[in-house]
């Protein structure tokens, strides 16, 4: 969709502000919606919760923090999944008929499953289209659901890198319609072919494209 | 700054708790009494954030690779192998790629559509890289940014920027610094800072 996550490239959103001896978390609300995110059985997966923050309508999303976000898009999953319903996040009781869960994590397993090495690879028997060095161009896709391939790039040309195998598809997997895994490529554009005569020559930004979003030039 | 109205919340001074403080807790209590999460497991997941990873690992990452040839080489061809030898691995650091800054390139890592960052090794992202100004400028005036970070790039430097729109995570790998050819690897590490395996420093 596009959303104003899709914010590369843009101006006049103030100066980058950064902290000197930043604490990993602000307040201790900030420590429990990181842990409520992580632990929480949603139904969802990271890519239907990044899809969630994006459609925190825009005005909202500009003025909101980082964990605001997560709060908001962590409720709306928890809603959809059926986990809470309605009635109880207005009440803060839980529906006296309700069968009471087990949590599906204890605290000896979390930092043995935090610190488990994962991977968004799957095996699939289509090879990939294309290979380092082929000249591409980023389709000119538009959809309202969620997609990783970012405005900027959008019909501009670039040189495929790297190919890192087929890895989960986030425009299906965000919207429960299976991890659909396609091949994704480190694609370099130049900062010309990006931004015009004005930018480096000797610049580029390298983002990382799904099959389905490039064409072969 | 946007993320300060409701950023803070007032637990500790004279003032009530913030409504957001307040949504956050009663949520909380939601799924505890429901049995869906253990308030255990919550501390155990805030201390393993808060302690167990943050730039401390990246910065070992770096300072071995400074002083270890092969690798260095093993880094650049499998950066995830080689993080996971000193034990670094986990959730946003699944397929990680090293990027190595010389004399002649400057890479700086950006997520411009959410806040992808690695984590096993870099630990949580500081505000400024979730937040917009960063997020937009990056790709588009990379120089200007490193200029806000009070680091003048020569123009025959090359940037590269690297925008992290999948599950692969950037670490970047920055110069080491003159005249530290008597030091250990300890006392390299010391001398990585966060912003430099972001990109938005050189050291």
């Amino acid at each position: 969709m596009n959303g104003v996550h899709d914010i590369g490239g843009m101006h006049g959103l103030g100066p980058i502000a950064p902290e000197p001896d930043e604490p990993v978390f602000h307040a201790e609300w900030e420590r429990r919606v990181h842990a409520l995110v992580i632990a929480s059985p949603t139904r969802g997966n990271i890519d239907a919760g990044r899809h969630q923050r994006e459609l925190i309508p825009g005005p909202d999303y500009l003025c909101m923090s980082y964990y605001e976000k997560w709060f908001t898009a962590l409720t709306q999953m928890l809603l959809q999944g059926g986990v809470v319903t309605a009635a109880e996040l207005a009440s803060g009781a839980p529906d006296p008929a309700a069968p009471k869960a087990t949590p599906r994590i204890t605290a000896e397993q979390v930092a043995p499953a935090l610190s488990r090495p994962g991977s968004y690879v799957r095996e699939t028997s289509a090879a990939p289209a294309f290979k380092a060095g082929d000249k591409v161009r980023a389709r000119n896709l538009n959809p309202t659901g969620h997609i990783r391939l970012p405005r900027y790039v959008r019909g501009r040309a670039g040189v495929v890198e790297r190919c890192h195998g087929a890895h989960v598809f986030p425009d299906s997997h965000a919207h429960g319609a299976g991890e659909d895994p396609r091949a994704l490529y480190t694609v370099r554009f130049t900062a010309r072919e990006l931004w015009g005569p004005e930018a480096s020559a000797r610049d580029s930004v390298s983002l990382d494209l799904w099959e389905p979003y490039l064409e072969r030039l | 700054m946007p993320h300060d109205h409701a950023g803070h919340d007032h637990e500790h001074g004279q003032e009530p708790p913030s409504d957001i403080a307040l949504r956050v807790k009663a949520l909380e209590s939601l799924l505890v009494e429901k049995g869906l999460v253990d308030p255990a497991a919550l501390d155990a997941t805030v201390d393993y954030y808060e302690h167990k990873i943050g730039p401390r690992n990246g910065a070992r990452v770096v300072a071995k690779a400074w002083s270890d040839p092969a690798y260095r080489a093993r880094l650049l061809a499998d950066a995830t192998a080689a993080i996971a030898e000193l034990g670094y691995s986990g959730g946003q650091g699944e397929h990680m790629v090293a990027v190595e800054n010389t004399a002649t390139t400057h890479n700086m890592v950006v997520c411009t559509l959410c806040s992808c960052y690695p984590w096993p090794v870099l630990g949580l992202p500081p505000v400024w890289y979730k937040s917009p100004p960063y997020r937009s400028r990056a790709v588009i005036d990379p120089r200007g940014v490193l200029a806000e970070f009070g680091t003048e790039l020569p123009a025959d430097v090359e940037v590269r920027v690297w925008d992290s729109t999948a599950e692969v995570r950037y670490l970047v790998v920055p110069e080491r610094p003159a005249g530290t050819d008597g030091l250990d690897e300890e006392a390299l590490a010391a001398l990585v800072t966060r912003d430099g395996m972001i990109g938005t420093a050189r050291l």
